[in-house]
Order: C-alpha cells, then structure tokens, then sequence
C-alpha cells in the first residue's frame, strides 16, 4: 500500500504546482516592477513645446501618475481614450514621458487626439526611462505623495483597470491631488 | 587578399553592435557585460544581440558606466535595480529564488536517499540468494521457515 501512496502523493503535488503555474500564467507574461515600493527616480527635463523644465521632484506631495508614451507605439494610440477620461475625471495628476518620439510628432498627436496630460516631459535619448525600468510603451506608474512608486502597469489603460488598480489604491482624500 | 579581409570586416560591419571601446580591456568586459544582459524587449535575446532601441540606450548605459569606472558587480546591480532579476542572464542567489536553486539539491538528496535504501535492501536479500545456491538439494529449511 504505501509504495503506491509515495508516488501517489509526489505525482499529486507536482499536478498542483502545474496547475497553479497554468492558472497564473497570464499574469507571468508581465514583468513585475522592480522599483514598486522604491522612491521614484529623480528627473528633470524639458517640457513638451516649451523652452521650461519639469523636475519630478515638484510632484513631492502629491499623488500622480506618470504614463509612458510615444506616436511610434499603436497602444498607446488605443490606451489614448481612457487617458482621455482620466483627465476629465481629474482624479490625479498625469504627467507624460514622451519616450525616444520627436517633439513635432508628439505636439500634433496632440493636437490631434486631445491632451490628457498635466505636462509631458521629453525623454528623446530614452535615459529617464531606463531609470524607471521601461521595457515598452505604453507603461504607466502610479507614484504616491511622498514619492514612492505604488504600482505599474504595462500595455494600454482601460477604464476597469484604472478603477481598480490605480484608483483602488489612493488612501481617501488623494483625489483631486490634495494641493 | 580582398577575400580574406572581406571574411574579416563584413561581419563586424553587420554586426548589431558595431561600437568599439578604445581600451581592449574595457571592451572585453563591455563585451561580456552586453552578453550577460536580457533585452527585456525580445526577452530571449541579450542586449548585445538585439537590434531594437531599448537594447541600443541599454548598451550605452553599460559603456557609460563602464567608462565612469564601475565594476561589472555595480553595473549588473544598477541594471537589476532598474528592471530586477529578469535582465540577469544568470541571476544572483536571493531570499526571493532561493527555493529555485536550493530544490534540485534537494531532490539530489532524496534521489540519494531513496538508492541508498534499495541497495542495502538487495544487500540484504543477496546472502539469503546465495546460500540456496550454494546447496540446491539441502534438505534443510529456509532460515525464516519456522516463522511462518
């Protein structure tokens, strides 16, 4: 009896590893963050159409998001809408990293498609966003007020996923920034 | 002679990354470093290899750092910083995936373990084998004859 109770049991657990790994293997696709927790990287740089600087460091004491963009990635094209909404809704401050794109593209995106950013700063040689750990666009991070990166998501928003990971995870009081 | 020097020059004017580092010994460790480094990207590829952007700004930050005087252990750290253990080739024992390198060692063990058992238990049988053997018409019983 128990010489088939041993591989019984092995064979059992290792159905229940697989099963597990099988169950959570959408989420495996996604690479997790490697700065949730960590203070925000520091940057200042030019903002989007102006001769001005935007340093992160003024966001000190609020909650915001930063969302990670450019005219040469389509989802970001198909994320636009919902940014769109967020803006309206003015939950939180979105600030935009316009990542390796050229200033002209990106003004008429603009133009174009709306702006649902606060300030979009420029990151043509893609150094901001190697500090942030960005691998692809569009990535968006929700930072909270005392600069520590919360949550990141990776491929376009969507009203649902807004809602429950970005918005779910603001103490009361944070929306409408507290400034 | 043109063959010959063509052999030479056309693969590294192909190559992905055609940039040299002035100093030999730089670029040996650049080298290294570029090939040890996922292109998180095209995630089966090293940085070294990988002909999109991100692998190109990644590559330029290795030779920065590089050329700032860091060691190979600080430029892989500000790398796992930034995009964790993932871009690590070969990632570093942590308390995160140390059941990942500590389960084969384990399984060696209880594989050890359980051939340890079946030897001694055929140890054990063979005596008993052999003396049959040895007397193929005895009438005497089996040792354990009488226990039954």
């Amino acid at each position: 009896m128990t010489r088939f109770l041993l591989p019984a049991g092995v064979f059992a657990l290792l159905v229940t590893v697989l099963f597990i790994g099988v169950q959570r293997a959408p989420e495996k696709t996604v690479i997790p963050s490697a700065l949730i927790g960590k203070s925000a990287p520091a940057f200042v740089l030019p903002v989007l159409g102006s001769a001005e600087q935007f340093s992160a460091a003024s966001m000190r004491g609020r909650w915001y998001v930063l969302n990670v963009w450019g005219t040469w990635c389509p989802e970001c094209r198909n994320e636009h809408e919902t940014l769109l909404e967020i803006a309206r809704s003015r939950a939180l401050p979105v600030i935009g990293l316009n990542w390796k794109d050229e200033d002209g593209a990106a003004l008429e995106w603009l133009e174009q498609l709306g702006n649902p950013y606060d300030v979009v700063a420029v990151d043509r040689e893609g150094r901001v966003a190697i500090d942030w750990g960005v691998y692809g666009a569009p990535e968006t991070f929700l930072v909270d007020a005392s600069g520590t990166v919360v949550y990141r998501h990776v491929g376009p928003l969507d009203p649902q996923t807004w809602s429950r990971e970005f918005l779910g995870r603001l103490p009361r009081g944070a929306i409408g920034g507290g400034s | 002679m043109v063959v010959a020097w063509l052999l030479i020059a056309v693969p590294r004017a192909l190559a992905i990354d055609p940039i040299e580092l002035e100093e030999p010994a730089l670029q040996e460790r650049y080298r290294d470093l570029t090939h040890e480094l996922r292109c998180m990207q095209c995630q089966n590829q090293s940085i070294a290899d990988s002909p999109v952007g991100l692998a190109g700004d990644l590559r330029r930050e290795v030779r920065e750092l590089l050329l700032a005087g860091k060691t190979d252990a600080e430029i892989r750290n500000h790398m796992r910083e930034r995009y964790g253990d993932f871009i690590l080739f070969r990632p570093q024992f942590s308390s995160r995936n140390a059941w990942l390198w500590l389960t084969p060692l384990l399984l060696l063990l209880i594989g050890l373990g359980a051939a340890v058992r079946v030897i001694r238990r055929r140890a054990a049988l063979a005596p008993t084998d052999h003396s049959l053997h040895d007397e193929p018409s005895g009438d005497s019983a089996p040792p354990d004859g009488s226990a039954s």
